[in-house]
Formats: structure tokens, sequence, C-alpha cells
């Protein structure tokens, strides 16, 4: 799902990052945001809508719509699509309208 | 509490051009933006621009970023740039509050130019929430900024020149676009992107919507209907299309949040794509010393928020400063008048003549 | 034709090409049928070939005894929409614009593609051009058969 090679834009081979997906070891890499990340690792599905529980990924990508939102080491409400990847982050799917969890 | 003579909110090709502006009149400006990198939606367009050499005509949009950007190191004393700082309000003591780093500051000013741009628009179908249903900026970004393809098989739905321009860069980066579906009855952006298509065998199909999109987990098809002329969907006429992403690149409305905050009077005005601020000649709003340009005064191109962004740079500075260079301001006008008298700058124009008050 | 597919017709197409005993020598074929603001063709071109005027919204006009087929304007054009074109014999030599991977090599033979997208023959690359004033837009220069000169607009690779 990376681009390697493109017309107009370079794409310099980047740091590899180590990060948890619904507690699962994965990885990103430099540069990425958690929502981009999780987009090339094939992660469509951000979080579940409340009272439905409707699969919801994101959509606007630049932090307007909120859509993105999970929970990431253990903050809910994040927007993933504007926060930067960073070592060890714990992402998890969320699926309800966010609580301070131990 | 941090003082400054200007801020401004938002540092895309409108607030990076206020900011010059201000600088070559000698006023003192932060600029301050909520991402991480200045140029606002200039760091995602590959494409070379339009209009004139002035607004950096056959240029790439990442390269007009970096030029801008560049630009306003040479004036090191006068322009500040602060990325990663959102501004959380203005109070009509023209002070803002702002978060950078999960630290709160505060910033008084003497003037301030809102230049925050614009939000994409969404369309209502039945299953418009599903993961792999995006904005066209957002499919833009993931490309362009992160090099990640969006899907494998994507549909367009809009072909204003969004729509052509981002399905020719999804071309680019090796995706293939099934189809670019058009509700109107003609193709709505510049027919030279649509040519860029059609070389390519991407069908432009026009009078036909979305109706439906399905999947369980995440986007799998669509099921789009024609419309006749008097936009009413024409049953027995849907198709079904396999798709693994689609893109709605539905107009543009402007964020105009902050001009809540501050009484600044507003017009609904659809041609501008939504609430607008009502701005007199030197492009300030209702209230005194709140200046607005580019995309959050209504929705155009990029050239021609370069240009308001210069025009509201320099009334800006004159409000401070009393020193106007009335051959700058001559050219801008020009400049603008020139990119919004031909038949492609007719909604424009109409939205303005609606909104009224100043020929800002 | 242009408004609801975006392919302009036969008609249209032809008149941007001058008099075919004027293409002994290469010259710029401007397809930019819309009044839009943009004039980046005519303020690059070394020899006033190409007008706009002071309303950039302007169609251009070409003169081609004016135009040395230099190819600035080919690099330049924000729509990809200008190529240039000269006729040997049976062959036509264009020179387009081309923004895709993977670029072709000299001696490639490539799908020729009409206005549509169809494949309407061949084109042997003969030059692949890029330097960096072009800002990374390639220019190819195909040979094709003389009969498709005036549906023929760019190539494709034949693996696609």
């Amino acid at each position: 799902m990376r681009i390697k090679h493109h017309p107009i834009l370079d794409f310099p081979e980047k740091q590899k990052i180590a990060f948890y997906f619904q507690n699962k070891k994965v990885y990103g890499y430099e540069g990425d945001t958690i929502a981009s990340a999780l987009h090339a690792l094939g992660v469509k599905e951000l979080s579940l809508s409340v009272p439905l529980q409707r699969p919801r990924g994101f959509y606007c990508a630049i932090g307007n719509c909120s859509s993105c939102k999970m929970i990431v080491d253990g903050v809910p409400n994040v927007k993933t699509c504007v926060t930067p990847l960073k070592e060890g982050m714990n992402i998890r799917v969320q699926t309800d309208k966010g609580f301070l969890y131990d | 509490m941090i003082k400054t003579e200007l801020l401004i909110i938002g540092g895309g090709p409108a607030g990076l051009a206020a900011s010059l502006a201000a600088a070559e009149a000698g006023v003192s400006s932060i600029v301050v933006d909520r991402n991480q990198s200045f140029g606002g939606q200039l760091i995602k367009q590959t494409h070379k621009f339009f209009g004139s050499e002035k607004q950096y005509a056959k240029t790439r949009g990442i390269n007009i970023a970096k030029k801008m950007i560049e630009d306003t190191h040479k004036y090191e004393n006068l322009i500040t740039l602060l990325c990663d700082t959102t501004v959380l309000g203005v109070y009509p003591d023209l002070v803002a509050t702002c978060l950078k780093d999960d630290k709160y500051y505060k910033i008084k000013a003497q003037a301030v130019i809102v230049a925050t741009g614009a939000y994409e628009k969404t369309l209502a179908f039945e299953n418009n929430d599903l993961p792999g249903i995006y904005g066209a900026g957002a499919v833009q970004t993931l490309m362009n900024v992160y090099g990640i393809k969006p899907g494998n098989k994507i549909i367009m739905v809009g072909s204003g020149n969004i729509g052509l321009i981002v399905s020719y860069q999804l071309l680019q980066a090796g995706i293939k676009v099934e189809a670019v579906l058009e509700a109107a009855p003609r193709i709505g952006g510049y027919k030279v992107h649509a040519a860029k298509l059609r070389r390519y065998g991407i069908p432009i199909i026009t009078s036909r919507t979305v109706l439906k999109a399905h999947g369980e987990k995440a986007l799998e098809g669509i099921t789009t209907i024609a419309l006749n002329e008097n936009w009413e969907m024409v049953a027995g006429s849907e198709e079904y299309y396999e798709a693994d992403a689609l893109c709605l690149a539905v107009g543009l409305s402007p964020l105009s949040n902050i001009f809540g905050m501050l009484n600044v009077e507003m017009k609904y005005i659809p041609e501008l794509g939504g609430l607008v601020p009502v701005l007199r000649d030197n492009y300030m709003t209702s209230v005194e010393n709140i200046y607005a340009c580019g995309d959050v005064a209504g929705i155009e191109e990029a050239s021609s928020a370069i240009v308001e962004g210069r025009l509201a740079g320099f009334y800006a500075a004159n409000g401070l400063k009393r020193s106007l260079d009335d051959k700058e301001i001559n050219d801008c006008k020009k400049q603008l008048q020139l990119l919004r008298c031909g038949p492609t700058g007719e909604k424009i124009r109409s939205g303005l003549e609606k909104r009224g008050e100043g020929n800002a | 034709m242009l408004n609801t597919r975006g392919v302009p017709n036969l008609e249209m197409v032809k008149k941007c090409f001058p008099d075919e005993q004027q293409l002994v020598k290469m010259k710029a074929i401007v397809e930019c049928y819309e009044e839009i603001p943009c004039n980046p063709c005519s303020t690059v071109c070394p020899t006033n070939a190409i007008v706009i005027g002071d309303d950039i919204n302007s169609i251009p006009k070409v003169y081609f005894d004016k135009c040395i087929g230099c190819g600035l304007c080919v690099v330049a054009c924000p729509g990809l929409a200008i190529m240039m074109s000269k006729i040997e014999g049976e062959k036509v030599r264009f020179r387009i614009p081309y923004e895709f991977l993977p670029l072709p090599k000299p001696k490639d033979i490539w799908n020729a593609i009409n206005r549509e997208g169809e494949v309407i023959g061949t084109a042997s690359i003969e030059k692949v051009i890029t330097s960096p004033k072009q800002d990374k837009t390639v220019v190819l220069e195909v040979l094709v058969d003389y009969s498709l000169f005036y549906q023929f607009i760019t190539v494709r690779c034949p693996d696609e």
C-alpha cells in the first residue's frame, strides 16, 4: 500500500517504528500519522459508532471531522489523522464515547 | 502574554502572502497554523498551477509552498511562524488563546487576519459512514503527503477541479480510477483536466450520482443512479460498481468558526461555499481590525487566495502604520480582476455581489 | 462533447493544427478550448508565437510562422494541453508531455492512444527528454504513422 516510486514526488526510505494495535505489535514509519500507518497496514476500521456500533474510518484526514478518533495510550477521542506516530504507542479501536480509562 | 502587531491565523497561501505583504510594509506578524508544516493545501498539490506569473503559474503547488516559506525567512525579524499551534479562541480585545505542545498561550495582537481556509463537504446517501469513503483532500493527503495508496479500485464523485485533479494524481500514484461521477449534466472543472483523464480511458459520467454504498466492515461497492434534467433520480437506472474507496469531491465550505466569537457579521452565500464574513473594500470584517482573506472569505482557487492574502496584509499594515503602497494595491486588484473576469469566474463574481458591502 | 465527456470533436482538434505544409518543422499544437485564467504558454514563448494578451482568460492564438519548435510551452502548460508536431513523409513526429511511471526507453514500441483513451496503433519511442528546468514533466519524442495524425494524443505501455 506504500508508494515507492512516483513521477513527481520522492518518498525516501524512512526509519521503521514499532507500535501496538489492539495489543498486537505492528510497524509504521517515521513521518506517519497513526491513521496513515494503520491504513498502510490495511486497517480501515478505527472506531465503532455509538450507539449503533457501525464501523468508522477516517474521512477528511486533516483533523476536521473527528471520524478517526481512537484510544491512544489510554487517552480516548484522539484525532489519529493528525497525531504523529511514535515508537511504542498503544492504539486501540474506540467503541464508546470515551472515558478516562485506567 | 505574547505581543505582536499582526496575528495571522492560518499559514496557507493566503496567510503566508499576508505576512509577506505586511513585512514589506514594515509590520511584524506571527503566523499560526495547527498543522505540522506551513503551506496549507499547497503541500499536497503536485500539479502545476494556472493563473499568471504573479500567482506562480506553471509552478507546482508543493514548490509554491516552499518558495513562500523561504520568502518569509528573508523577513526573519518581522515574520514569526508557529506551527503545531491551534487557536482555541479570539476575544474582542484581540487576545488569541492557543494550544501548542500541550501548553496554553495567549497572544495579544493589534490586528488579526483570519485565513483559516476551508473544509470538505460530504454527500448524504445510505451507508455514507463506511470506512473507505473519503473526502478528495483526504485521498490527496494520504497519497502525496504520506505516500500511501488510498485503495486499489477508486471511484471519484464530483467533476469540479478538485475531483478531476485528484483523479489524475491517483493515476500518477499507480491507482486505477474506475470512473468520475458528476451529478450535473456538464463537467464542472477545467476541460484540460478532464482531457488528461480521458486520455487514460477514465470515463466521466455526467448526470449520475451515488445512491448507496455497500460493505460490511468497509466499502465494497456502490450503487449509482442517473439524474434527469430536474435533478430527480431516474428509477430503474441503478448500476453497481465494485470499489474499495470512494472519493467525494463535492465542494468546500469556509472554516469560519472563529468569527462567531467576535460577533462578525456573516452571510450565508452558497456561491461562496457557505457562511462567510461580510467584508469592506480593505478586507476588514464588520469588527474593527479583524480581517479575512482566502477560502474562509469565499471558496476560490489558490491563485486568488495568494492575491487576497497580499491585499489583506497591506491593508492590515496600513491600519497600523498608515503606509499604503497604492501601486501594489492596484496591481493586486488588477490581478484579481483578471482571475475572475472570465467565464470560470461567474460563480465567485455572483457570490461576491450577493454578499455585498465592499469590493473585496 | 467537450463539456459532457471531456473530449473535443475532430473539427475542434483540426483547428489547432496549421496547414500541413508548415509542419516541415516542429510546431506547437495548443489544445486549449476553454477560457480559463492562465497564460504561462505565452509568457514562456521566446518568439511571441503564442499570444494571449492582457485578458489572461483569452484562448491562446498561435502564430506558426514565428514558432521555432523549442517546446518550452509543452512543459509550461499546467493543463498538459500542448504538444509539438512535425510531418516526416509517412510518419509524424510528436513531442508530448508525460508525467507517469514507468517511463519508456528509446526504441521501445508503445501503444498510440487517442483522446478517448483508446489504442489506435503503435508509437515508437525516439527520445525521452528530461531536464531539471522541466520540473518533472518528461517530454517524449515519438513517431507514429501518418494515418493517426489527428487522433494521436499520448502513449501507453503495452503491458497495462
